[in-house]
């Protein structure tokens, strides 16, 4: 090492791991490798199905969010005007219904292929991500069944 | 008559195009330690020289421990893609005056793929993804006695994607195959699409349905990274896209 090189040569590591016959460093499996726990090729159009739902349920919610956010909080008095009896009012009609009821399943499934995707590229580990899923899995179908129950079964005489 | 002679030397070496440039090299050492190391090599260099010529400087005259791969030198095999500066590059495209040399200049292998050694990385995963778009040509039929002619326009249609060098820099900026490396990658599919979009060949429909795959296409984000990387201006994105575009057009 000549004299215009500055500092910190690599030199053998003081105390810190090291690697000889007795004591190996950890074997990576390299990834893309073909080993017999490698998943066979999976030959369906999940994923695309998957992709096209988010672009087109994108567009319809922009429509779908963006209305109920000016009926709810500007048209009208605004945000003070909700109670039960508006809720009861909008729920009478058919018309209603299918938008909060179409509102309802296109978020609830595009924000959980959202985070699927998340999961999928953040955790790394294959339980976490069984766990992750599993999880959001759950409070999806949890969550739209709720919703879709109260709308259907939805009764403005209820004391 | 000394003297202006004296004069013309002490002239040149006052214009002298060397500048002193500090190479922050990211050293990686298996047989000595399992962790890198960022280690600084301070070099007289011409700023119009590459950083190429800069890695030769040091493994030449200064520590010839240091390893890392090339091959012509002049951009087109694609051995030296390394992260200079944060930003992967081609060692022998980049000059020293154009990234900054009054400050360190960081070189460091590519993210993504097992380091070998300092600025050396296993290509195997990258080679594996691009063997499994089969990047060949594949027909039917009987074998023209002549060349396979095409039109000037059908050639076009693919001019883009045939550029590529197979130097990984967009696979290895892409944070998707950071990952878990079992994403396609954008230079195997840059390499599917050059044969997709090829009248000549006949063994699309099979390349699309590969990329059609958990670990194809569909897990782009379009987070453009692999075009701002590409050293031969591939608009890689574009090219991913059209793979999903043609993958979805022929279904519906």
């Amino acid at each position: 090492m000549s004299a215009d090189t500055t500092s910190t040569a690599i030199g053998p590591v003081e105390g810190g791991a090291h690697y000889d016959v007795d004591n190996p460093a950890p074997y990576i499996e390299a990834p893309r490798k073909r080993t017999g726990k490698t998943p066979r090729a999976t030959r369906g159009n999940f994923e695309m199905a998957a992709w096209l739902f988010m672009r087109l349920s994108g567009v319809v919610l922009v429509v779908l969010v963006l209305g109920h956010l000016l009926i709810q909080l500007f048209l009208d008095g605004g945000v003070s005007k909700i109670g039960f009896a508006f809720v009861a009012g909008r729920w009478a009609s058919p018309f209603w219904q299918v938008w909060d009821l179409l509102m309802l399943w296109l978020a609830m499934l595009h924000g959980a292929n959202g985070l699927r995707t998340v999961i999928n590229d953040y955790a790394e580990r294959a339980n976490t991500r069984l766990w992750l899923k599993g999880l959001l899995y759950t409070a999806t179908v949890f969550t739209i069944l709720l919703g879709t129950l109260v709308i259907f079964t939805f009764d403005p005489n209820i004391r | 008559m000394a003297t202006p002679v004296l004069d013309k030397v002490e002239a040149e070496s006052a214009a002298s195009p060397y500048i002193t440039v500090t190479m922050r090299i990211r050293r990686f050492n298996p047989e000595v330690s399992d962790a890198s190391v960022w280690e600084d090599f301070q070099i007289e260099i011409d700023p119009k020289e590459r950083v190429l010529d800069a890695l030769h400087k040091i493994k030449w005259d200064v520590d010839g421990t240091l390893t890392f791969r090339r091959s012509c030198a002049h951009g087109i095999c694609g051995s030296d893609a390394m992260r200079i500066n944060g930003k992967n590059r081609l060692a022998c495209k980049t000059l020293i005056k154009d990234i900054n040399p009054e400050k360190p200049i960081t070189v460091e292998a590519i993210k993504g793929l097992t380091v070998l050694k300092d600025l050396v990385v296993d290509m195997e995963p990258f080679f594996q993804a691009y063997r499994d778009v089969m990047p060949f040509l594949v027909t039917k039929g009987n074998e023209p006695t002549r060349e396979r002619l095409q039109s000037a326009e059908d050639r076009e249609r693919f001019d883009d994607t045939t550029k590529c060098i197979l130097c990984a820099a967009c696979t290895s900026s892409c944070p998707v195959f950071w990952n878990d490396g079992q994403y396609f990658g954008p230079a195997a599919i840059v390499n599917a699409h050059r044969f997709i979009f090829d009248s000549r060949d006949e063994a699309g429909e099979q390349r699309l349905e590969i990329l059609n795959d958990k670990d194809g296409v569909w897990r782009c984000r379009t987070t453009f990274n692999c075009t701002d990387a590409c050293p031969r201006g591939i608009e890689v994105t574009k090219a991913i896209q059209e793979v999903k575009r043609a993958l979805i057009t022929r279904r519906f």
